[in-house]
């Protein structure tokens, strides 16, 4: 068998058990064995698909083989296949989690049956945006994510839900319609919107429409990956969704907008960085994210901002525009996906057994020893504490800006370092808030991990445990970074899209 | 290529209204701007294609067809655009029912913050807690929020 063939499977497979649990609605078992099963067996193949793009380049599909390159191509490079290995690991892992009472909250008679074939279609969106080699199959990945966590961020539909969802799709919607006039005005000025032809054409268009297209595109892209100062959505809506899904959304979601940007900044325009713009961007978005978090009193909700402001990291790398940055980013996303989520499913378990997500209300937990050693690793390593993964992405960053010597990259340095420190200062402000403090006299609560399903238990520790296993593997993750990185700059890409065209 | 003028117009036009709908707070507005500004740019794949009257893809000389693959993409976008309207109107719909009114509301949580930065009171994450002073002083209307 053909080794291009298994390239569309992380998107397929997860559309086909969308519609096997769709028709198992009524047995929530199964359910959860079959997406579970199916997550798993595309965790398996992106790794072989890791392995296959390391050894002998970018793997190419042209769908359906048309002639001339007319019809839709996925590819897998190193960058894409390592995204797509990440996000099936963490969604088969996340996937554990969901159950009635986790979904529907407070509400009753909610639908919790469409949230296994919702969540495989939004897994299948992120592969396919992760897989997809022109621009227009990028958007279709987009709306099928987007669609799907329309649905998932409103489960149950209560009036907390629907007022934070409100938010969420109306600025997603809006970033859609910019979206497709920025298609519409690449295919009219170009007339192709392949990955792999569109440098070459775009290099032969007048410098301003360049511009105006290569910003357009940056503005669509950075509202889906939250950066600064198109944040403000992300900290409203996320915190009232589903423990399982913010951890999905914080994980992934943002990270495909990274993506895109990667993508755009390195394969379309390579000859136009825009370092001082990206840098400016991303100083604002580390300070401004980490400062929001500092001012929190909800847990959820504080490590929203920190998110908005630690895509600010990846965000420094790319706009340096070096085999080094790129490289530093690439690295970081995979740290920040796996940290993400499972600091966010550990506060699930925290809201659990304490029963709030309110830092004036929580207390004491330190008498449940795992659970506090389940928040405080990925903490340490949010905040960058050495020999954590966190550390190591931070400081291969902060190299690679040293390495441009400009007095902005100068304060980027400066900029990163700070929002490290008070991302330290923020968790540990959690950590001495919830599991330290005294508890109210009237709460006779008793903090226990057997209000939990053992085998959500199990999961976060596997979870947290790669997380920390990420130290061991930092050597050889940071080579296969390295050799993305220099496929990136050196346009292994569009060869190997060229090469394949049937 | 000479594209249509007035293609290019009517879509700008429709742009401009959506937005401005847009900027409103009541979904159902906000649901006509996105319809309007959508087919806009609907409009703007069309100048995309090329000049008018040009044939079909069927039964043409090949260089006088008209550019089929924009139009497979104004297709998938108004597939789109279906679903987000129809989703954009149950949400509405539901929001209606809850609250009485379509409109988005302010976040809470952002309202106590900025309550307390309004009080001149020092960010909740920050507060030494003593039991006894907990119930007023420190919630910032949390209390009020968990009553309603």
């Amino acid at each position: 068998m053909e080794l291009s063939n298994l390239v569309p499977i992380p998107v397929l497979l997860p559309l086909l058990a969308a519609g096997i649990t769709l028709a198992l609605a009524r047995h929530p078992a199964w359910q959860r064995v079959v997406s579970g099963t199916t997550l798993g067996i595309v965790a398996v193949l992106a790794l072989i698909l890791c392995l296959a793009a390391d050894a002998q380049g970018p793997i190419v599909l042209w769908v359906g083989a048309w002639p001339e390159g007319l019809g839709i191509v996925l590819v897998a490079d190193r960058l894409s296949s390592l995204l797509v290995l990440v996000s099936s690991i963490v969604t088969a892992i996340v996937v554990i989690f969901p159950s009635r009472r986790d979904i529907a909250d407070s509400a009753d008679g909610a639908p919790v049956s469409v949230f296994h074939p919702t969540f495989l279609v939004l897994t299948a969106g992120v592969a396919n945006a992760f897989l997809a080699g022109d621009l227009f199959n990028l958007f279709v990945g987009f709306e099928m994510l987007l669609f799907s966590s329309y649905v998932l961020i409103m489960l149950g539909a209560t009036k907390e839900r629907v007022r934070a969802g409100s938010t969420y799709v109306v600025v997603s919607v809006i970033s859609s319609t910019l979206f497709l006039l920025a298609l519409a005005l690449v295919y009219g000025a170009t007339g192709t919107v392949s990955f792999a032809q569109l440098p070459e054409r775009f290099a032969a268009l007048d410098p301003g429409l360049q511009l105006t297209i290569q910003l357009l595109l940056l503005v669509v892209f950075g509202i889906k990956a939250a950066v600064f100062p198109l944040q403000a959505w992300l900290p409203d809506s996320y915190p009232t969704a589903p423990a399982s899904v913010t951890a999905v959304f914080a994980g992934l979601l943002t990270k495909v907008g990274v993506y895109a940007i990667i993508r755009l900044q390195t394969l379309l325009f390579p000859e136009s960085p825009l370092t001082e713009l990206l840098l400016v961007v991303a100083i604002l978005t580390l300070v401004l994210g980490i400062l929001g978090a500092l001012a929190q009193g909800e847990i959820k909700r504080l490590l929203s901002f920190t998110l908005v402001s630690h895509i600010g990291y990846m965000l420094l790398g790319v706009a340096l525009g070096t085999e080094q940055g790129i490289a530093g980013a690439i690295f970081y996303i995979v740290h920040h996906i796996l940290v993400q989520t499972a600091l966010f499913i550990v506060v699930g378990l925290i809201e659990r057994v304490g029963g709030s997500t309110s830092l004036a209300r929580l207390g004491g937990l330190a008498s449940v020893p795992l659970l506090a050693a389940l928040y405080l690793v990925p903490a340490l390593n949010l905040g960058g504490i050495p020999p954590f993964s966190g550390f190591l992405g931070k400081v291969a960053l902060l190299d690679a800006a040293l390495a441009v010597p400009s007095p902005l990259s100068i304060a980027a340095v400066v900029a990163g370092v700070a929002t490290s420190v008070l991302t330290l200062i923020a968790v540990i402000r959690v950590w001495q808030r919830a599991f330290w403090q005294d508890r109210g006299e009237d709460d006779d609560r008793v903090h226990s991990l057997r209000v939990l399903p053992r085998i959500w238990v199990v999961a976060a520790s596997a979870l947290v445990g790669i997380t920390v296993s990420l130290t061991v593997l930092a050597g050889p993750l940071s080579e296969f970074a390295q050799r993305a990185s220099v496929d990136i700059e050196g346009g292994a890409y569009g060869v190997a899209v060229e090469e394949a065209m049937p | 290529m000479t594209p249509s003028l007035a293609l290019a117009v009517a879509g700008g036009v429709l742009i401009a209204a959506g937005t401005y709908l847009l900027l409103e707070r009541s979904l159902m507005r906000i649901l006509a701007g996105v319809m309007l500004a959508g087919n806009g740019v609907n409009l703007l794949f069309l100048v995309a294609a090329g000049p008018a009257g040009l044939g079909p893809i069927v039964g043409t000389p090949e260089d006088e067809i008209s550019d089929p693959l924009p139009q497979a993409m104004v297709l998938t976008a108004i597939v789109i655009s279906l679903a987000t309207s129809a989703f954009l109107l149950a949400m509405s719909y539901r929001s209606f029912q809850l609250e009485g009114h379509d409109e988005v509301a302010d976040d809470v949580e952002d309202a106590i913050v900025r309550r307390r930065a309004e009080a001149d009171l020092s960010s909740e994450a920050y507060v030494e807690l003593t039991p006894e002073e907990q119930p007023d002083t420190e919630s910032g209307g949390r209390g009020e929020r968990a009553g309603g």
